[in-house]
């Protein structure tokens, strides 16, 4: 491994090459453990927005988790409601306001767990709304127990010695479930743990968007996120464990995707 | 003036298209059943949406989002059904979304619920509870405007003898005077302004513009519902003034006991009854005032003694208070029970005046 010599000043200063923040970012300043997965998802769901030019007409709707910063840190409009019923909240908004951008943001303790009931009605009714799941495979805010996602062998607080599908059963591949629904219009999976698929997730937001937008379906983005503290692993293992463990059982890519109506 | 002869549950359809709600979903219960249908049919016509959500807890909750964005919305069911909405309701009473659930109880068994809650904070909801099929075509108009007054949920509670009776009712639009804007809204336009909208309980706000936060929202709910609780008590008495028994009643119980008002009164007897139209805020004030002069004041409800409670806590001095009604099914399980007729409720009377008890 090669070092940066820190020992010395630099011989030139150093100048800023390139704009990292998004103009939706209202602070950058926020209460996510270092090497967490969900603020760079924010990142590319603001990104989208800006390049879409929908952050004038979208209401994002957002859940229980760490990840509900979100609504606190970008210019977006935002509903914030009750664990799991993101969906079905969603669904009000967009019956009132067609031609509004309308997502939910949600973990996978939120979505998978609690709240899988609203999101596979919402998907049978081909409700035209993009519902994002951060899946990091534990309640991340609650302190990393075990949920509908925690892979086989994973070990949470819930799960001490690694979940055993015996006592536990298996983790809910909830992209691979909502594909086979026939109100589904785009269905993808994507991680952020390297630059090169934080650019293919942020497409596969970007193909959600546009389908919803030209009223498609249901869209559904699953985002395999960090969570070094709900792991208890060293922060800068974090995305070595996604691609070793977490895509084993959750593998990225696009799952479906069908022609706008 | 538009009077028509009209189902209960045709006409409180009637009655929330009117007051301008677009927005309706439910999960079938009867005897919530027949609005749910009736919103079915007459939806699309006025421009709106009814939706058969996939359970109760849906219901309320695509209510929440149709409400946040700026529809006059509604929901509803009966007591297991209102149940399951409870989270809902009590989330919707802290994060300022207005809507109106309709509870087509199976009887009175759902008073606790409607006027405690069972959600979580300190929250309370609006509950009028109609006598009748004309008045819960008013009820149902009022709370769309209460609803919208106070940003709040606010809740119908009638039963099967609203949604099942035919009664000539007048359907046209009422007038309950200036609202306040909904420029809290959410539309999806204020995104990327700097001044973008959220609705949160916590009402945390945004990084560049805090809100109150939890304690200051929780603080702001409290004091409104202590406002509401002084402005919006309602209820009607029916010779009262110079009772020596006073029968306190809520709901479709209403008549049945003002029948028995008046035959005991041919018969001489000095009695008159009393009815909370909003069982929250209970009508305290005016329930002392008309108890002050009886001897005797008798709750009749049917279930084990809900309002009582609140008769309690309105009344100085307890012991004239007895109680009359009684828990009643009756055996097809879902009408009104064998306690509610006439003669039942006026044994029930004469026991107390002949034991002189
Ligand atoms: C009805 C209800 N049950 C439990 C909770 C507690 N709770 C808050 S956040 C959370 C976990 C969220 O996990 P996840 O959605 O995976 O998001 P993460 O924190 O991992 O980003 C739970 C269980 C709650 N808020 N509401
Ligand atoms: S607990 Fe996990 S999900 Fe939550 S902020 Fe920390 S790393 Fe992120």
């Amino acid at each position: 491994m090669t070092h940066v010599p820190t020992g010395a000043p630099p011989g030139v200063p150093a100048t800023k090459v390139a704009e990292f923040g998004s103009p939706l970012l209202l602070s950058e300043e926020h209460h996510l453990c270092p090497g967490c997965g969900h603020p760079v998802a924010w990142r590319l769901l603001c990104e989208v927005m800006t390049e879409l030019a929908l952050a004038d007409r979208a209401v994002g709707v957002i859940g229980h988790g760490c990840y509900t910063q979100a609504a606190v840190l970008t210019d977006l409009e935002w509903l914030q409601c009750l664990h799991g019923r993101a969906p079905a909240v969603a669904t009000g908004v967009k019956r009132v306001h067609p031609g509004v951008a309308v997502f939910t943001l949600q973990g996978d303790g939120d979505m998978a767990s609690e709240g899988l009931h609203e999101l596979l009605h919402a998907a049978g009714r081909a409700e035209p709304i993009t519902c994002i799941m951060l899946n990091n495979g534990v309640f991340g805010d609650t302190g990393g127990q075990m949920t509908a996602t925690t892979v086989v062998g994973q070990r949470t607080k819930t799960s001490l010695e690694g979940r055993d599908p015996g006592t536990h059963g298996f983790p809910i591949p909830v992209a691979d479930l909502v594909r086979t629904l026939p109100g589904t219009a785009y269905v993808a999976r994507g991680a952020v743990n390297n630059a090169g698929a934080v650019a293919q997730t942020k497409k596969f937001l970007r193909r959600a968007f546009e389908l919803q937008m030209e009223g498609a379906g249901f869209t559904f983005v699953e985002i395999l996120t960090m969570c070094p503290t709900g792991w208890f692993i060293p922060t800068a293992e974090g995305p070595g464990y996604v691609a070793s463990v977490f895509e084993e059982t959750f593998p990225v890519g696009q799952l479906k995707t069908l022609a706008p109506r | 003036m538009a009077v028509r002869l009209l189902q209960g549950s045709d006409a409180l359809a009637e009655a929330a298209v009117t007051a301008g709600c677009r927005f309706f979903t439910g999960y079938p219960m009867l005897p919530f059943t027949g609005l749910l249908e009736s919103m079915a049919r007459r939806m699309p016509d006025a421009g709106g949406v009814c939706m058969n959500a996939a359970s109760e807890i849906e219901a309320v909750n695509m209510t929440i989002g149709a409400a946040a964005a700026g529809a006059r919305a509604g929901t509803g069911s009966c007591g297991q059904g209102i149940a399951l909405m409870q989270e809902a309701v009590a989330e919707a009473a802290l994060n300022e979304v207005p809507f109106v659930l309709f509870n087509m109880a199976r009887g009175q068994q759902d008073y606790f619920q409607c006027t405690r809650g069972g959600g979580w904070g300190d929250y309370r909801t609006i509950t009028l509870a109609p006598r009748d099929v004309v008045e819960a075509v008013e009820h149902t108009q009022l709370l769309f405007h209460l609803a919208d007054t106070y940003r709040a949920p606010v809740i119908l509670l009638g039963d099967y003898l609203i949604a099942d009776t035919n009664m000539s009712v007048d359907v046209s639009p009422r007038d309950y005077g200036p609202l306040p804007a909904k420029d809290w809204a959410l539309d999806g336009s204020t995104g990327g302004t700097g001044s973008s909208r959220q609705i949160w309980s916590w009402d945390i706000g945004k990084a560049n513009r805090p809100g109150r936060g939890p304690d200051g929202q929780w603080k702001h709910i409290a004091d409104k519902f202590a406002a509401v609780a002084e402005a919006e008590q309602r209820h009607e008495s029916f010779m009262a003034d110079d009772a020596e028994y006073l029968v306190v009643s809520w709901g479709t119980s209403g008549p049945f006991v003002d029948y028995v008002v008046e035959e005991l009164r041919a018969e001489g007897v000095r009695i008159g009854s009393f009815r909370p139209i909003s069982l929250w805020p209970f009508p305290e004030a005016a329930l002392a005032e008309a108890a002050a002069g009886a001897r005797r004041v008798l709750v009749y409800e049917l279930n084990a003694g809900q309002m009582l409670d609140d008769v309690r806590l309105s009344i100085p001095d307890r012991s004239k208070i007895r109680f009359i009604g009684g828990v009643s099914i009756d055996y097809s399980g879902m009408r009104q029970g064998e306690l509610l007729q006439a003669s039942a409720i006026r044994a029930a009377v004469r026991r107390v005046i002949d034991e002189g008890d």
